[in-house]
């Protein structure tokens, strides 16, 4: 067993004057160790340009190794680090911790079941997504050279391209956390990307998908989604667009 | 060939379940159910603002207002067909969406099949019959009360 050396803050090196003390209370899980959650307070130096990621580095390379969460690129593009943090989802590595106050709540993403400390099995929400078909369907031989459309065709799906599957969105809707037999909006702005691409000849099979008892029509767009994506998706849009697609598509 | 032991043709990648599965029976219904109610939640919401604030102002502040509602002021609105189709719209109306309204409220926060099922035989059956009395009392209504 590794043996993790802890010091509380008062005995570590003495703070830089340039340094902002904050206290970051995490969600601690471990079945390990203990059957039940619980919270664990940490007073962390932090530089003005910090983001919450750096500040999780810091506990976890110089306070308790033991702290969990996932992180790839830190930069807001691989889409890992997505927490509740003061009570709303956002990427750990977009939020600066200068913008959070002195004392900052940090929780796994809700829904999902807990792995570890910030880790959430993440195979329901990867299972809503794989449902919707989220790749391009289309009969006929493969060409010799690029699919073309115009600029107007490509714009149409442009906004839900950016989707980096942080699940943010998904694990800030109300009907997701109830029952996660709801595709959630996630799946939702996978499934539009493909609908509204003018190359793609699945539509009418994903609609017929969404437009099932745990599909679209459960939105109630309370627009946490929006809210909480960090590509700045207008995902409750997305989700409208879908619903009046079903409505009013050809039979 | 049969062998004791670990078969050399053992499978190399063993096959990890997912460990949730969703509820199967909640899958792919093929019908437009829900689609139909959504645009009815819109539709006869709108369709309501009309008739229940038309129905509030006639009830509550024209005239006299609430003091002069009694059997014959309703006696003497329903002679007319108009009043008596207003407010069968608007029970109608007002009912299904009440009833659809917590259905899916029931959908959304019941966790057990159970417990779902029971709330919703328990609505359904208390939703028929606020509409079958008050259909009933619309459609037999007699003026010429006796007794």
């Amino acid at each position: 067993m590794t043996v993790i050396e802890q010091r509380p803050p008062s005995e570590q090196s003495p703070v830089a004057d340039h340094l902002r003390v904050v206290r970051i209370k995490v969600r601690r899980y471990d079945p390990e160790v203990d059957p039940d959650a619980n919270w664990q307070t940490f007073e962390v130096p932090v530089e003005k340009s910090d983001r919450l990621i750096d500040a999780l580095h810091q506990i976890k390379w110089y306070q308790d190794g033991s702290l969990s969460f996932r992180r790839s690129c830190g930069h807001g593009v691989c889409g890992s680090d997505a927490m509740r943090v003061n009570g709303v989802n956002r990427l750990a590595c977009k939020v600066l911790v200068k913008d959070l106050g002195d004392e900052i709540l940090v929780e796994p993403i809700k829904g999902l079941p807990v792995l570890k400390d910030l880790i959430v099995d993440m195979e329901p929400f990867f299972a809503a997504f794989r449902a919707v078909q989220p790749f391009l369907v289309n009969s006929g031989r493969e060409p010799t050279r690029e699919r073309l459309q115009t600029a107007e065709q490509r714009e149409r799906f442009d906004d839900t391209t950016k989707c980096i599957m942080c699940a943010a969105c998904t694990t800030s809707c109300p009907i997701f956390w109830n029952d996660e037999a709801y595709f959630g909006p996630q799946a939702i702005v996978a499934a539009h990307r493909f609908i509204f691409d003018s190359r793609d000849e699945g539509a009418d099979e994903r609609l017929e998908i969404l437009n099932d008892k745990e599909g679209v029509w459960r939105c109630r767009t309370t627009f946490n989604c929006t809210d909480a994506c960090p590509r700045g998706i207008e995902i409750t849009k997305a989700i409208q667009e879908v619903k009046r697609a079903l409505i009013f598509r050809r039979r | 060939m049969t062998t004791i032991g670990v078969s050399a043709d053992a499978p190399s990648r063993p096959v990890i379940e997912a460990p949730r599965s969703r509820r199967p029976s909640a899958r792919r219904t093929g019908t437009n159910f829900e689609m139909y109610a959504w645009i009815f939640m819109r539709m006869s919401g709108l369709l309501l603002v009309f008739l229940v604030l038309g129905h509030l102002f006639i009830m509550l502040l024209l005239d006299d207002g609430v003091q002069r509602i009694n059997f014959g002021f309703v006696a003497g609105r329903w002679a007319s067909p108009f009043w008596r189709t207003w407010d069968l719209a608007q029970l109608w109306l007002a009912q299904l969406h009440g009833t659809n309204g917590l259905r899916v409220i029931i959908n959304d926060y019941a966790e057990r099949d159970g417990t779902r099922f029971w709330l919703k035989m328990l609505l359904y059956t208390s939703s028929f019959l606020v509409l079958l009395l008050g259909t009933l009392v619309i459609f037999t209504f007699d003026p010429e009360i006796s007794g």
